[in-house]
Parts: structure tokens; C-alpha cells; sequence
């Protein structure tokens, strides 16, 4: 392999939107109302397409001829390098919001530095997907804003949510040696910049939610290195059932 | 607590620059800030548009159907007002 | 208001109907009118909605990425249609919500064909083919319906529909030319999907009872029969090329009429399916009914927000 750091890199990029996208999918038809309904779903296929360049690019990188679908359907377990985030349980609507915008607050700066990245075709898909996930910020922000400060039923379930996703958020922002190789040589940006941006993000949105981010921050990780939360296994099984059922098919 | 349902708002979308707002339908939206996200995210799937209008249903007022004739038959006899109405001798140009 | 009046108005409207002038939201209209209007609209409406459950249910399991973006953006097409019917419903008078109720009481129906389980990813694209194509045929008569908000909807839908089709004929492309195992796949949706598709049109013109006024109105143009034979003529060179056996010994070309002639319709299946007792009718009723039920308390948070928002602002 050319660029194992990049490849890994990339792949985690690829990852963290295929497993969320996929998360998202599964509102569709079930949504709290028709307009977000199809406003989820727009988020999802963003994810989606985002997942495939990056993925391709990841297989590019790789050099050994694997394409998005080869690297979306055919990894085991372990080889998956989403954070633990994205694959938590959609739960109830403030539960993928919270998910949602934890998420959207992260990805927002990082694609930010991303399109000034000195690899060009990674500066490419961060500026396509930056419109993208400004939108998707501007809605999650929205939405834990009313929830949070919407009726007393809400704000506990926000607040539930926040609970209970705070402590995979941590993980976004881990650096494996190898990244902190690719921030020198300008090709990613370091994460302590991002995560400043990050705080805040949730800090000045969870503010004018009401919402009170939780004193204990023990957190967990593993997601980045392949060990993964129980969650994982059932969402694969959905989503590699056709390839695995019917392998070397066309579809 | 509120048990009302979200208002309906109607929803005007500029497809491209030099053109008018039009209306294209309606959606539902607690507030106009959603009503405008709804919007797009509903109404321009498709690059229909690069600027979005969003006015609450109950705001706005329509002429009355049955005084059709009352508030638009007078303009149909106004022949005057449109340029065909007036002869030029031919050879006169830019006019 | 004397019954010489109410005549009169009658007389006025069908003259304009004649005319092929559309009627708007205000106008003047016959209660039945727009009472047939309301129960049409929001069927149609409802079958939207009921009807990214069969296909969203295979959102997680598409076999590659390309087709899980298109089908995610197929199902979501149809909440965004089920949407702008509501809305033409709303112009009417009728609110979103209490004919959403009325769904989730199976006071109101929706397409039957939703009932039927997809239950392989080759039930996706002919669920597309089929489904949408019937689909298609009705609302491209219905674009032409005397009532603006709902033919206006309907050239809008129809022009997003027309990749619906497309995709799940291309997706059955796909099947025919691959494996064994994908074909016989195909063929056996095929199977399953043949008769409700036909069943899509409705009850068979004699026992359709609204119809002949509808056709008066001018809210529909072509009978059932009609549209289902149109169906079964441009569908049956499509299943050819695909090398699809439909399922019907007695399907073959009539030269003398110039349309294919195809078994009669099992209708005690069908109005068992519209009353309730398809495979998949509580499914899709619970499904919808929960939708609502979880949404209610994010509603409720946004309206109050909104509330407290407003009072700020004059406070």
C-alpha cells in the first residue's frame, strides 16, 4: 500500500458516513412527520453519497481494486473503523438528533480544514460534502434547540439523549500516531483545532437548549480500531445480508 | 403544553435568478425558520430553486371568486392599455 | 339559499367543467364534488405514504450502495408526494391531520397493492415496474383532472415518477441477465406481483358506482378497464424482453380487438384485501399509527417552542 496513514484515514472519513447513513435509512417511512421525514432521509443520502467517494478514494489509496461497495459490504467486523457514535440505535427522534448534531458539530470544522488539505482529491470531497453537513448542522441545531426547549417531555428525552451519547463523543477527536504524520505534512488538520471549534458549537446550541452536558466524562473508544459496541453486528448483518446471501453478483 | 397542530404555510420558490417567486404548494412547519428548511428539503429535491419564500396560510387573502366579474371584466374593455392597441405607420422602428 | 339557485350554480359549474376550465380552490363547487374530491385525494395520498413501507423496508439491505441511494430517494419521492396531495387535500378544506386519522381508522383506504409483502430484493424493482407503472397510467389520465390543485400536483408527481419506473425495470435488467438464482428471483416476483398490480385499477367498470359521475366531472377521464387494458398492452413486451413468464395461461394477443386478452380478476381476493384481510394490512396501519403516536410529543416540543418564541417577541 501506497499510504497506509491516508488509507486509514480516509476509510474512518468513509465509515463514520456509511454507518450513519445507514443508521438514518432506517427512519425512512417511520418519521415524526412527513417533512422530516424527508428531511432525514435527505441527510442519509448525503452520508451515503459521501460514503461512496470516500470509500473509492480509500480503495484508490489501497490500490488493490476494491471499490465503495467492496469496502461498504465486504469487511468483517473489526475491520470497520467508524466511531462508536454512529452506530448507537437510533432510539427515539431526540436520540438520532442528539446523534445527529454531536456529529454535524465535528464533521462541520473538519471538512472546514479538510478542503484546504494538501491531498487534492480529499480537498475535493471535503468541499462538496461541507455544503452538505452545514445544512445538516444548521437542522440538528434546529431541532435540539426546540426539543430542548420545547415541553417538559421533550427536554427530558434530549437530555436523556445527551447523556447517553456524551461519552462516545471523545472518540471523534482520538490521533493515532499516523495522523498526527498526516497533520504534518498538511494533509489533515490536527484535532485539538477541531474539537475547540466543536465545544463551542455544543456548548453555545446546548445553552439555548436548556440542556446540561453531563459532569461525568468518563468515555469510551474502541470504534476507531475495530472493537465495536454490540450495535454493530446487527446493523451489518442488514447490510451485507445480499452480498453475503448471493456473493459475486451484479446488482 | 400545546396541542395545536403546526400551521400550514404556503411556499414560493425562485427557480432561478431574473425569475419571480412562484408558488409551488404547501407543507406543515411549527415556525418559519423549519417551515423554510421543510421547504427545501421538500420542495427543491431537484434544483428547482436558489431562493425560497414561506408565508403562514392564514396570512394571506384572496380575492373573493364570486366577484370575478366585478374585479376583472372591467380590464378586459381597457384595450388601451396594451400596445397592440395603438397603429404606427411601418417603417418606424425600435418602438 | 332557494333550490333554483343551487341549479343554477350546478348548471354554471358543469358548463365550466365542459369547458375544460379548471376549477380552483374558491370556486364555487357541488358538495359531492368535493367530498369525491376529498375520499380520491386522500387515498391517493394515504397509498403514497403506506407505500414507502413494502419498499423502506429494504433500505438497510439494498445489495450495493448505488441502489440503496436510489431507493432511499424513491421512498422518500413518495412522502414528498403523499405531501403535495395532502396539500391539494387541504385546499379542499379537509385537515392533514384528521385524514390521517381517518387512515389510521380504515374509515379511509389506500392502494391495495401495499398490503402485499416485499419480502426479496427482486420484489423492489418490480415493485417499480409494476407498481409504479400502473401507477403512472392512472396519474398521467389524472393530469388532466378538472380540479387545478390535484392536476397540478399530479404533473408534478408524474414528472418525479418517471425515474420510479425506470430504475425498477433497470434493476430487473439486472436479475435477468445474472445468475440463475437472480432470475428465478425475478420471476418470482413476477409471480407474486402480476394479479394485485392489475387489481391497482379498481373494481371492473360495472361495479364501479362513483365512476360515471367522476367521468362527468371530469376527475377521471378513462374508466378502470381502460387504464388496466392500457397497462396489460404495454406491459406485456416489456416482461418479454425481460424473458418474464406472466402469470396467466390464458394472456395472448387479440388482433381482432388490437389488445391482449387476459384472464378474469380474482376480485373476492381483492375486496378481502380492501377490507382489511391482506397479508400485510395491520402491519402497514401499525406502522403508520406509531409513526404518529412517537411523533407526537416532537410536534407538540416544536409548536411550543414556536409559542414561547412568539410571546418573547411582543412581550
Amino acid at each position: 500500500m501506497k499510504n497506509e496513514s491516508l488509507y486509514n484515514y480516509v476509510l474512518r472519513l468513509g465509515d463514520d458516513s456509511l454507518i450513519l447513513g445507514q443508521r438514518l435509512g432506517e427512519w425512512c417511512g417511520h418519521g415524526p412527520i412527513l417533512e422530516e421525514d424527508i428531511a432525514m432521509t435527505n441527510i442519509s443520502l448525503d452520508l451515503i453519497g459521501q460514503a461512496m467517494s470516500l470509500l473509492d478514494y480509500a480503495g484508490e489509496i489501497d490500490g488493490n481494486g476494491k471499490d465503495h461497495d467492496a469496502l461498504a459490504f465486504l469487511r468483517f467486523e473489526n475491520e470497520y473503523q467508524n466511531a462508536l457514535l454512529v452506530e448507537q440505535p437510533n432510539g427515539d427522534f431526540a436520540d438520532t438528533m442528539m446523534r445527529q448534531f454531536l456529529f454535524d458539530a465535528f464533521r462541520q470544522p473538519l471538512f472546514e480544514k479538510l478542503v484546504h488539505s494538501s491531498d487534492a482529491q480529499l480537498s475535493a470531497i471535503a468541499e462538496k460534502s461541507l455544503k452538505e453537513t452545514r445544512y445538516h448542522l444548521k437542522h440538528t441545531s434546529e431541532w435540539i434547540i426546540r426539543l430542548g426547549d420545547g415541553t417538559e417531555e421533550s427536554h427530558t428525552r434530549a437530555q436523556k439523549a445527551l447523556d447517553n451519547l456524551w461519552r462516545y463523543t471523545d472518540e471523534l477527536f482520538s490521533e493515532t500516531s499516523a495522523d498526527l504524520s498526516l497533520v504534518t505534512s498538511g494533509i489533515v488538520p490536527s484535532m485539538v483545532e477541531i474539537k475547540e471549534v466543536w465545544n463551542k458549537t455544543v456548548h453555545a446550541v446546548f445553552a439555548e437548549a436548556t440542556l446540561q452536558i453531563p459532569t461525568n466524562n468518563w468515555q469510551f473508544e474502541g470504534g476507531r480500531r475495530g472493537v465495536h459496541s454490540e450495535h454493530l453486528g446487527y446493523l451489518l448483518a442488514d447490510l451485507q445480508y445480499m452480498q453475503r446471501a448471493y456473493p459475486n453478483m451484479k446488482w | 403544553m400545546s396541542n395545536r397542530e403546526w400551521p400550514l404555510w404556503e411556499v414560493f420558490i425562485r427557480s432561478k435568478q431574473g425569475l419571480n417567486h412562484k408558488h409551488v404548494g404547501s407543507l406543515r412547519a411549527p415556525d418559519a425558520t423549519l417551515a423554510l428548511e421543510n421547504a427545501r428539503d421538500v420542495y427543491t429535491r431537484r434544483s428547482e430553486g436558489i431562493s425560497i419564500w414561506v408565508v403562514e396560510s392564514n396570512y394571506v387573502h384572496a380575492s373573493d371568486p364570486s366577484d370575478a366579474d366585478s374585479l376583472f371584466e372591467p380590464s378586459d374593455t381597457k384595450v388601451y392599455r396594451h400596445p397592440t392597441f395603438y397603429d404606427v405607420p411601418d417603417g418606424v422602428k425600435h418602438m | 339559499m332557494k333550490t333554483l339557485d343551487l341549479q343554477e350554480l350546478e348548471k354554471r359549474f358543469q358548463e365550466k367543467v365542459d369547458k375544460e376550465i379548471k376549477i380552483e380552490p374558491n370556486d364555487w363547487m357541488p358538495d359531492e364534488y368535493r367530498k369525491t374530491l376529498i375520499r380520491q385525494i386522500s387515498q391517493h395520498a394515504h397509498s403514497e405514504i403506506v407505500g414507502m413501507l413494502p419498499e423502506g423496508n429494504w433500505i438497510t439491505r439494498a445489495p450495493n450502495l448505488r441502489r440503496k441511494a436510489v431507493l432511499l430517494a424513491k421512498v422518500q419521492d413518495e412522502a414528498g408526494h403523499g405531501l403535495y396531495l395532502y396539500s391539494s387535500v387541504e385546499t379542499l378544506g379537509a385537515d392533514r391531520e384528521a385524514t390521517m386519522d381517518d387512515l389510521h381508522s380504515g374509515k379511509a383506504k389506500y392502494s391495495s397493492i401495499f398490503n402485499y409483502p416485499a419480502v426479496t430484493w427482486a420484489d423492489i424493482g418490480t415493485i417499480g415496474w409494476l407498481v409504479d407503472g400502473a401507477a403512472i397510467m392512472n396519474q398521467v389520465a389524472l393530469c388532466r383532472c378538472s380540479y387545478g390543485p390535484y392536476a397540478r400536483g399530479m404533473v408534478k408527481i408524474c414528472k418525479e415518477e418517471s425515474f420510479h419506473q425506470r430504475q425498477g425495470y433497470e434493476s430487473l435488467v439486472t436479475l435477468c441477465n445474472g445468475t440463475p438464482a437472480q432470475k428465478a428471483m425475478a420471476q418470482d416476483a413476477m409471480n407474486r406481483f402480476w394479479w394485485p398490480a392489475l387489481m391497482m385499477f379498481g373494481p371492473s367498470d360495472a361495479d364501479s358506482p362513483h365512476s360515471a359521475q367522476s367521468m362527468k366531472w371530469k376527475i377521471k377521464r378513462f374508466s378502470n378497464d381502460e387504464l388496466r387494458q392500457s397497462f396489460v398492452d404495454a406491459t406485456v413486451p416489456q416482461a418479454e424482453i425481460l424473458g418474464l413468464t406472466i402469470p396467466d395461461p390464458n394472456l395472448k394477443w387479440n388482433e381482432e380487438r388490437g389488445h391482449y386478452d387476459f384472464s378474469p380478476i380474482n376480485w373476492d381476493e381483492f375486496w378481502q384485501v380492501v377490507n382489511g384481510n391482506g397479508p400485510c394490512n395491520k402491519e402497514r396501519i401499525d406502522a403508520r399509527k406509531k409513526a404518529k403516536e412517537n411523533g407526537m410529543w416532537v410536534r407538540e416540543a416544536a409548536m411550543a417552542y414556536a409559542e414561547k418564541r412568539a410571546m418573547k417577541k411582543t412581550a
